[in-house]
């Protein structure tokens, strides 16, 4: 059954243009006969989205980015048949336009520590062959066959590992808050349903290693007792759901799943099911409403979930994260995870690296890393000739972290001090061209449609904070908003029922604390600094730049802008809608905003 | 797909199935063959495919690569084998016939078959 090849050529971004590309790389070898020599993999996320599709050739470790599918007869020809290096499509230093053909070479990964996504991109996620040959269910092997169930509650308590979700509690105690509730039915629960907007890390890891989170699953469940798991993943997530269910009908058929497996006596399933997509079902107590087929809203905490979980039974609940950082603990054990992070914050996090950036995508790093770091050695910094404003994490209910924090350190506790959160790992980057209250209010005005709107706090305090923000941003604000929206705020912090209600007003005491000025030049001045806020700006003609070229007459849908050929042109503010398309189109950089 | 009767059968299985992931981990030999078109013409792909199965019979770990002309085409096919840090030796002229000697004694025992051997470069020098 096994078949050593030459060269593998593994491609990424399933997403995007690769499914073109694999039968593009398929025929091509096909055509030149190298069926014997080249394998082509479907593998997962590689993570460098700015960049995708890329392709990784195996054993050279080439990387070639943007590939389309006719470029696939020339890399074949060149790199598979040749051995050479096809120079137009690697990747190029941004500063000094300099090839770097090797994957590890690149800085985007070379700044990384990709333990936790390690085989995504490297493996085909639909072949547990493939995960068991890179050491896939050893960890397993060695809990089981080496390890009592306190012993590896013990390791992942030493490990310091604490949640993924964003919440960050430790692992290991709640392992043993489970086993030690009495009851003979537990369940162990993943809970994949990510649902920031621009984060897509666990998403990546339930399509590019889902055995990795099943693995972790049955080591969590032998060590807390358990026999049968959850896995909630968001139907948005078609392929996901597709690897995942694969992953488990394989790891069945092996025996790796179901009763007695592999002759230890121990017996353990899991379950896909699938979530309709409400942000709130994030959230532990709403998404096991959620599994009992309930409508998915949270429930008060009087009692935890590790005591009266789903079904009212003992439920041990971590983010897909989190159960795919087990095997690594137990293979590597408890020092070798801790030695990385810092004090409180241990091991490696996946983070999405979206918005104003210019290497987009999916990377993973130690704890305590900058954000300077991330933002500008990995991310690249922002687009040419913008300025960096500010970085969200957290997701929408994050907080806006600005410049002068750039040097702080990524980790669970600093992040709250500064204002914002872990949360799964969204962070969303801002230049200047971002205003400050306009996007506090557009993640107000996301949380107020997933607000379940159960408890009064999240509903009514996320609706009335949300006009204020809209007011302001029109022109009508007052400088007495600003007082009531701190009020609203913090009770809207301490009575909500769930996490969604208590970390949603981050954005707004965040971007309060830290851009305050730009609030009062809403308020008071009726501008708006960045230019984005329509009814405050005006679009110009900057007469002594504009060439009378009339490209932002000709493309003006209401038809406001007027001038002679070779003469400065005008705006008719009367007729303008403020959509910026002049802006934009201008060659000159002859239209401003005021 | 058979099902596993204990741990001792997944590792087993997990020692087979390294080989089919070998290009993607690290091994410190590669054996590179000249696939130019020069390469081509001599015979280098069926030279090629003798290394590979050749390797797979003989359960040994190395990555098999392919570059282009390197010049010397008179002597294609070109097969040079780089152990870690050891020189690399070139051999000359090699047909599917010379591939098992070249595997046994310079793979396995360690000997350079110095008859067949058209240069070398020392680890580092290359280019």
């Amino acid at each position: 059954m096994t078949e050593q090849h030459r060269a593998d050529i593994l491609v990424s971004c399933l997403h995007g243009r690769s499914p073109e590309l694999i039968p593009a790389f398929q025929e091509e070898i096909r055509r030149r006969g190298l069926v014997d020599e080249v394998k082509v993999v479907e593998a997962g996320c590689r993570g460098f989205c700015a960049m995708g599709p890329v392709v990784l050739i195996q054993p050279d470790g080439l990387f070639y980015i943007e590939v389309q599918p006719a470029d696939v007869p020339e890399l074949v020809e060149e790199t598979l048949i040749k051995g050479r290096v096809v120079e137009r499509l690697t990747y190029k230093e941004p500063a000094t336009h300099e090839a770097i053909p090797h994957y590890d070479a690149i800085p985007f990964y070379s700044k990384q520590m990709r333990h936790v996504m390690r085989n995504c991109g490297m493996i085909n996620p639909q072949s547990i062959e493939e995960y068991i040959a890179v050491g896939g269910y050893q960890a397993l092997d060695k809990a089981l066959t080496s390890m009592a169930p306190d012993e590896i509650i013990t390791e992942v308590k030493k490990s310091g590992l604490r949640g993924r979700g964003g919440a960050g509690f430790p692992t290991g105690r709640k392992w043993e808050s489970t086993r030690q509730v009495a009851g003979d039915v537990k369940y162990v629960i993943a809970n994949g349903d990510e649902g920031d907007p621009g984060a897509f890390m666990n998403r990546s890891l339930m399509e590019g290693d889902p055995h990795s989170i099943i693995e972790g699953m049955i080591i969590g469940a032998y060590a807390i007792r358990v026999h049968q798991g959850y896995l909630y993943v968001r139907d948005e997530y078609p392929l996901a759901v597709k690897n995942l269910g694969i992953a488990i009908e394989q790891a069945r058929e092996y025996g790796l799943l179901g009763e007695d497996i592999l002759g230890s006596g121990f017996d353990f399933d899991v379950k896909i099911v699938r979530g309709a997509g409400a942000f709130v079902c994030g959230e532990s107590s709403a998404l096991m409403q959620s599994l009992e087929g309930k409508v998915g809203e949270p429930r008060p905490k009087h009692f935890h979930a590790t005591e009266r979980g789903l079904w009212d039974r003992p439920s041990c609940l971590n983010n897909v994260e989190t159960w795919a950082d087990i095997p690594l603990i137990i293979n590597n054990g408890a020092d070798w995870f801790a030695s990385v992070g810092t004090e409180r914050s241990k091991g490696t996090k996946t983070f999405c690296l979206v918005g104003q950036i210019q290497n987009t995508g999916l990377i993973e790093v130690p704890m305590g890393i900058t954000l300077r770091e991330i933002i500008y050695d990995i991310g690249g910094g922002t687009p040419a000739g913008q300025e960096f404003k500010a970085v969200q994490t957290g997701g929408p209910s994050g907080g806006c972290i600005p410049a002068s924090l750039l040097d702080l350190p990524v980790d669970y506790d600093s992040l709250v001090e500064a204002g914002s959160m872990m949360g799964s790992g969204g962070m969303i980057v801002m230049d200047d061209r971002t205003c400050m209250v306009d996007i506090a209010r557009y993640f107000l005005d996301f949380l107020k449609e997933e607000s379940c709107g159960k408890c009064t706090p999240c509903r009514e305090g996320i609706r009335r904070m949300l006009e204020i923000l809209t007011r302001i941003t029109e022109g009508q604000g007052e400088m007495a908003d600003l007082e009531t929206l701190e009020t609203l705020a913090k009770v809207v912090q301490s009575a909500s029922l769930c996490g969604l209600g208590k970390s949603a007003p981050n954005p707004v005491l965040s971007t309060l604390r830290y851009f305050r000025d730009e609030y009062v030049a809403h308020i008071e001045d009726h501008k708006c600094p960045a230019g984005v806020c329509k009814a405050l700006i005006e679009y110009y003609i900057i007469e002594d730049l504009c060439t009378g070229c009339g490209l932002c007459r000709r493309k003006c849908p209401q038809e406001a802008i007027s001038g002679e050929k070779k003469e400065p042109h005008v705006i008719d503010q009367a007729l303008c809608i403020k959509c910026g398309i002049c802006f934009d189109v201008c060659k000159f950089d002859a239209v401003g905003v005021r | 797909m058979p099902r596993l009767k204990n741990f001792k059968e997944l590792r087993k299985l997990r020692t087979q199935l390294q080989k089919d992931i070998k290009t993607r981990t690290e091994t410190s030999t590669t054996i590179t063959v000249g696939m130019g078109t020069c390469g081509i013409s001599a015979g280098a792909r069926e030279v090629m495919h003798a290394v590979l199965a050749e390797l797979e019979a003989r359960d040994i770990d190395a990555h098999v690569t392919t570059v282009g002309c390197i010049g010397m085409c008179h002597k294609e096919p070109l097969v040079d084998v780089q152990q870690g840090d050891e020189p690399r030796i070139t051999y000359g002229n090699v047909t599917q016939k010379m591939v098992p000697r070249i595997v046994d004694e310079h793979l396995v025992q360690g000997h350079i078959v110095e008859e067949w051997v058209v240069g070398r470069v020392a680890a580092g020098q290359e280019g």
